[in-house]
């Protein structure tokens, strides 16, 4: 028995070096004509690497697979974080970078970078108390903070009791889930109850990770989901479109004009009509807590980081191509995923800037 | 007289490359070593130099005002650490002994490659079936019961979660278990029947046979199977990063979420953009670099000390 199988390991092998042998074969005709080869490969297949938000990673990756069916471009994007993405792109190892959270204009100087926003979407708080059904419960924003702080220690009491009368809430201790990862939508709720309580702002603040003054942590937003699911009591904070997939008990907030309003693409859509894109210097725009009867309190745009001065020009005319492609084709898709499109006034401003301010040893890159 | 010089001039050089060889691949650990130290030294330098020793011992962790401290990571991996010995030690010790000792070989086979296969198991699905399965368990029927008994005490405190420190100490046990098993069943192998015959022979009983004789004969042996364990729960990551609960806090109580600086280093790594928040994040690094490196020479001190005190045979 040892023996075949010997003689079988043997075989094996050589079939392996014979094979590797032949493969090398072609090797040194492949490179007399290399030459023509690079040139039809970025004529004909140029690969966009980005690295960034997680996110918009399921809406890029869709728009990326339909794009390089349209135009030949491949798209490798790495999902790392936003804090990676701006990590990568500052050690320009990518041809963009992707963040949750937009950076401040005169960092944005001091590096050489544009940012614009791609694409919008909402964080919602989630709960896991039992009897409560997606949307029965309704939470102002103090109560919201407070809960975060750790103020408000029990689901049945009084001030959440107050603002939803017709409830059946059980005497049961609040669980506390938020990311233990730095995260862009981390962000962006953080970025809300900082303007929404001043408590907040004086003890945590805005940040991709903060030091938080209760709870426990999830690893990614699917970590924060699980930890949801699984834990009786629990409240968290997730994108929309992962509440969704796991159809969790999504809670209603209570926006600016006072109403509570459900996390829909309407609503998400109503935070972003007011926001003034076209005089947000170097798009610092940030859609939290913003005007409206219908505006979903917890709004954000992801954006995209780039170089001015570009030393490729082909690549970062091909990067422009596809975002533009996404400005223009990717409306039904990302409604399809439940991210919110960017308007097309907006995307004709993005135009404008691109074309103002990328430049490829001292030539306009997009005309 | 030429040809045995010849031959054995060959024979010195083939030696010499075999010498260069083997002392390159050592020094190679070595060479590892150091650099990985040194790597962690100068990466960490700006949060050595402006949060000093008090790094170990501060609890704040604050991102936004980059105020870092290590304690409640230092905490942790202690806490869950000795949580897991104090489950896995005697228990690995049991079945180690059922196997050799007490077994006929139609069981103690199957068990011992259950055993082996057990360790084979990657940690992600401990830290799996511990999320999903082994925490709504905990939070259900352990937590509960636990906080009805032994409620007042301090470490039975707070809302029973599932997620936290004590269930990160016992998915960590069985993690471990099945290392420190497997050693100590082969030390007890190890000891000499002869031995062991001789003892029957003087008239003890089993039990005393296997106090007296065969753990102690193999007790230098059963030390190192501990401080391997010991070693792998230290450091493990995946499986702590998703039941551990992931906050930076010092709490009294087991079932309050904590965190260990491995589960830190892996949620916060990828994120960290500020210099001083990574650099943090690298000292804590070399904090756990440093805590593996006493606790393998507290170790061989005291397994050193014991083989010469106990006269044990291993």
């Amino acid at each position: 028995m040892k023996k075949v199988i010997n003689k079988f390991a043997v075989a094996l092998v050589l079939a392996m070096v014979f094979a590797l042998a032949c493969g090398e074969q072609p090797a040194p005709q492949a490179k007399g004509d290399g030459e023509t080869r690079d040139a039809e490969e970025t004529r004909e297949a140029i690969t966009l690497n980005g690295a960034g938000a997680t996110f918009p990673y399921p809406i890029y990756s869709q728009w990326a697979h339909t794009y390089h069916k349209v135009a030949g471009t491949k798209l490798n994007y790495q999902s790392i974080g936003s804090g990676g993405g701006i990590a990568q792109i500052k050690a320009k190892t990518v041809d963009f970078g992707a963040s949750d959270a937009p950076l401040k204009p005169p960092y944005l100087d001091g590096i050489g970078l544009i940012q614009f926003p791609m694409i919008i979407g909402g964080v919602v708080p989630v709960v896991n108390i039992e009897g409560i059904e997606p949307g029965a419960l309704k939470l102002t924003k103090n109560l919201l903070a407070d809960i975060f702080l750790g103020k408000i220690k029990k689901w049945n009491d009084k001030r959440i009791k107050d603002t939803n009368p017709d409830l059946n809430l059980p005497d049961k201790e609040i669980a506390v889930v938020h990311r233990a990862d730095g995260s862009g939508t981390t962000w962006i709720f953080t970025n809300y109850l900082d303007k929404v309580s001043p408590e907040w702002s004086e003890k945590v603040g805005t940040a991709k990770a903060v030091e938080w003054p209760t709870g426990m942590g999830g690893k990614g937003n699917e970590g924060v989901a699980a930890y949801v699911q699984r834990v009786k009591g629990a409240i968290g904070y997730v994108e929309f479109a992962y509440a969704l997939q796991n159809k969790m008990a999504h809670v209603k907030l209570q926006n600016t004009a006072g109403h509570f309003v459900e996390p829909t693409i309407e609503t998400f859509q109503a935070a972003a009509a007011g926001a003034d894109w076209v005089n947000a210097e170097g798009f610092y725009i940030v859609l939290t807590d913003q005007p409206g009867e219908k505006s979903w309190p917890i709004t954000g745009a992801s954006f995209i980081l780039m170089y001015k001065e570009q030393k490729n020009a082909d690549i970062a005319k091909a990067a422009l191509d596809f975002f533009d492609w996404c400005y223009e084709h990717g409306a039904q898709k990302a409604e399809e995923l439940h991210y919110v499109p960017m308007p097309e006034e907006v995307a004709d401003i993005v135009r404008k800037l691109w074309a103002d301010e990328l430049k490829s040893a001292g030539n306009p890159i997009w005309k | 007289m030429t040809a045995i010089r010849k031959k054995n001039s060959g024979t010195s050089r083939s030696d010499l490359v075999y010498r260069v060889v083997a002392v390159g691949a050592a020094a190679l650990v070595l060479i590892l070593m150091a650099g990985l130290m040194l790597e962690l030294i100068v990466n960490s330098g700006p949060s050595i130099l402006k949060f000093g020793v008090g790094f170990l011992g501060s609890t704040s962790w604050n991102p936004v005002t980059e105020e870092f401290g290590a304690l409640s990571s230092i905490f942790g991996t202690l806490v869950s650490t000795v949580i897991a010995m104090i489950i896995a030690v005697p228990l690995s010790l049991l079945i180690a002994l059922f196997l050799v000792e007490l077994a006929p070989p139609a069981i103690s086979r199957p068990v011992g490659y259950a055993i082996e296969l057990l360790a084979a198991v990657p940690s992600i699905i401990f830290g799996m079936w511990g999320l999903f399965v082994f925490a709504p368990f905990m939070a259900d029927h352990v937590q509960p019961a636990l906080k009805n008994t032994l409620g007042f005490l301090p470490l039975f405190d707070g809302p029973p979660m599932g997620i936290g420190m004590l269930t990160s100490g016992i998915i960590l046990a069985l993690m471990v278990l099945p290392f420190i098993t497997a050693v100590m069943r082969d030390v007890f192998r190890m000891v000499p029947p002869v031995v062991k015959e001789a003892s029957y022979g003087m008239g003890s009983t089993t039990w005393e046979v296997t106090r007296k004789v065969t753990v102690k004969y193999g007790f230098s042996g059963l030390l190192g199977a501990v401080f391997l364990g010991l070693g792998r729960a230290v450091g493990e990551t995946m499986a702590v990063t998703f039941v551990i609960g992931n906050n930076h806090n010092v709490s009294s109580s087991l079932f309050a979420a904590g965190n260990s600086i491995a589960s830190t280093l892996a949620n916060e790594f990828t994120e960290a953009s500020e210099p001083m928040y990574l650099s943090s994040l690298v000292e804590l690094g070399l904090v756990l670099f440093v805590m593996t490196l006493l606790i393998q020479i507290a170790a061989q001190l005291w397994i050193r000390r014991v083989a010469k005190k106990a006269g044990g045979g291993l």
